[in-house]
């Protein structure tokens, strides 16, 4: 064999090299990119009507949506409406209002908040996310602060 | 236990690591024995490889569909045109997936037509036809089954069709179109255990149906035909595979390039109330089907024309997995033809004669 078969057989495995190199290329960039799913910019809901003022009775609560997510929207004993993203600041499990305890509970790995949405207890590391509330001819309105 | 150690059969390294464990030498040994032989026919045996090369296309595309897609009548629509307007690649996906099941039926036809026409399904290979006209029957399961899913209105009238014929079957004509229908209505319910035969119950068949062909088809190996001196052989592994690797290219240069420039339409959504769309037909490779019940009269000898039709096309697709024991003479090289291989062989013309003549009437008409 001479030097240019050995420098034909050189090209001709780069050549093959390559191609299957673009081959492997062309079919896994449009994998990767399919498989992640595109950004769907979704509207941020900035208020909501939550209730209605009759809906609670002190030292009561409930979830409503907030966009995509829920809140929990409680009445104080002394009949002040608060409202707080139910997300839970640890794991994002939903919150409830626990009325034996005057406290919100996660119930994910036993967290709690007082009314203000402070942490009390357990692992959660940040309070809970306050919004506004407005109480506007018998409705509550909720926004993001 | 270290990488380094020695393998059975020397290697060092990983590969030696490996080899010791996975024994892939004997799977080498097995393709190198492998004998492959040549002759002018041999360029017939790439068609049972490229079905198989589409085949895994089909089961690779579909799995990312099956990322995006939500099987309800509500939404099965909405997340196919989702997946073609919003997910990157999205459209070019299910355009491969579209195209290369078409492909994948065209090759299916050409694979056993030759196989018909080279008569390699005499003794002892009558299990492997049967077993590859089975395969076929999925395929055209998978077909039908896979049109309905984006729930665009040829596919909704295309599978009231398709449904209603099967109801027309005698004795379980009732039953089979309940049961495909998952009731009386193609309704949400038809699409939801459409989806279920498409991506679950038609997989499972097929794979345990393949494996079976595959093992014959390695058992026997491959079919001289009659007449035909073979001026000698290669290996299967590396020679035959690399041929094969160079089609499977071509198939997929194809693919890509009808994918691209001809992307596949979704249509309009489905709507169950809305009178039938004009030029309504089924795919392709069921037209002739479809034509053969239009062409026949509303009754023929007192029996409805729709049921002749059925029952025609069920006896012909016995007859065609049955050939292997009809045509019953042993397999071997260097026979002379018989009378009975030229009755098999103009038998099989007018067979590709009349599938074209009926697919023609109806795109032409």
């Amino acid at each position: 064999m001479g030097e240019s078969d050995a420098t034909r057989r050189g090209f001709l495995n780069w050549f093959l090299g390559t191609s299957v190199g673009a081959l492997c290329v062309s079919v896994f960039y449009p994998v990767a990119r399919y498989i992640s799913p595109p950004e769907i910019p979704e509207a941020e809901t900035a208020r909501v009507t939550a209730g209605h003022e009759e809906d609670l009775r002190p030292g009561e609560a409930k979830i409503f949506r907030f966009g995509h997510t829920p809140g929990i929207l409680l009445r104080t004993p002394e009949g002040n409406h608060r409202a707080f993203s139910a997300t839970c600041t640890h794991l994002n499990c939903t919150v409830q209002f626990r009325g034996d305890l005057k406290q919100i509970w996660c119930a994910c790995h036993n967290g709690f908040y007082d009314t203000s949405g402070q942490v009390v207890s357990g692992p959660p590391p940040r309070p809970l996310e306050e919004y506004a509330v407005n109480v506007t001819g018998g409705e509550i309105i909720v926004s993001r602060k | 236990m270290s990488l380094e150690r020695t393998g059975a059969d020397g290697g060092g390294g990983l590969m030696g690591w490996l080899e010791e464990r996975l024994g892939l030498s004997n799977l080498v040994a097995l393709g190198r024995k492998k004998q492959v032989p040549l002759h002018r026919h041999t360029i017939w045996y790439y068609f049972g490889g490229m079905s198989a090369f589409l085949f895994g296309i089909q089961v690779a595309t579909g799995i990312l569909l099956l990322l995006y897609y939500r099987p309800s009548a509500e939404e099965a629509f909405e997340s196919v045109q989702f997946l073609m307007t919003r997910v990157p690649f999205g459209w070019l996906v299910r355009s491969i997936h579209s195209w290369s099941a078409n492909l994948l039926i065209f090759v299916l036809f050409v694979h056993m037509f030759s196989v018909f026409f080279m008569r390699a399904y005499r003794k002892p290979r009558e299990l492997t036809w049967v077993t590859g006209v089975f395969l076929l029957f999925l395929m055209l399961g998978f077909g039908f089954s896979g049109y309905l899913l984006p729930w665009n209105m040829l596919a909704f009238f295309a599978t009231q069709v398709g449904t209603e014929v099967a109801g027309a079957l005698p004795f379980i004509g009732d039953f089979a179109l309940r049961f495909l229908r998952g009731g009386t209505q193609v309704t949400g319910g038809t699409l939801t255990r459409f989806y279920g035969m498409h991506v679950a119950v038609l997989p499972a068949i097929t794979t345990a149906v393949l494996g079976l062909h595959l093992y014959l088809v390695q058992k026997h190996g491959m079919s001289v035909p009659q007449g035909v001196a073979p001026r000698g052989h290669h290996a299967f592994f590396p020679n035959f595979l690399l041929r094969d690797l160079i089609g499977w290219c071509v198939a997929l240069a194809c693919l890509a390039t009808l994918a691209a420039v001809f992307p596949w339409e979704l249509g309009e959504k489905a709507d169950p109330f809305a009178p039938a769309p004009a030029g309504i037909r089924p795919e392709w490779y069921f037209v002739w089907m479809f034509q053969v019940l239009k062409i026949l009269p509303g009754h023929v000898a007192g029996i409805e024309g729709e049921l002749i039709g059925i029952l025609a096309i069920t006896l012909a697709a016995i007859f065609w997995l049955m050939v292997p024991f009809i045509d019953r003479d042993p397999a071997g090289a260097g026979e002379s033809r018989s009378r009975r291989a030229t009755l098999f062989t103009v038998m099989g013309w007018l067979a590709i004669a009349v599938l074209c003549a009926l697919t023609a009437k109806e795109y032409l008409s």
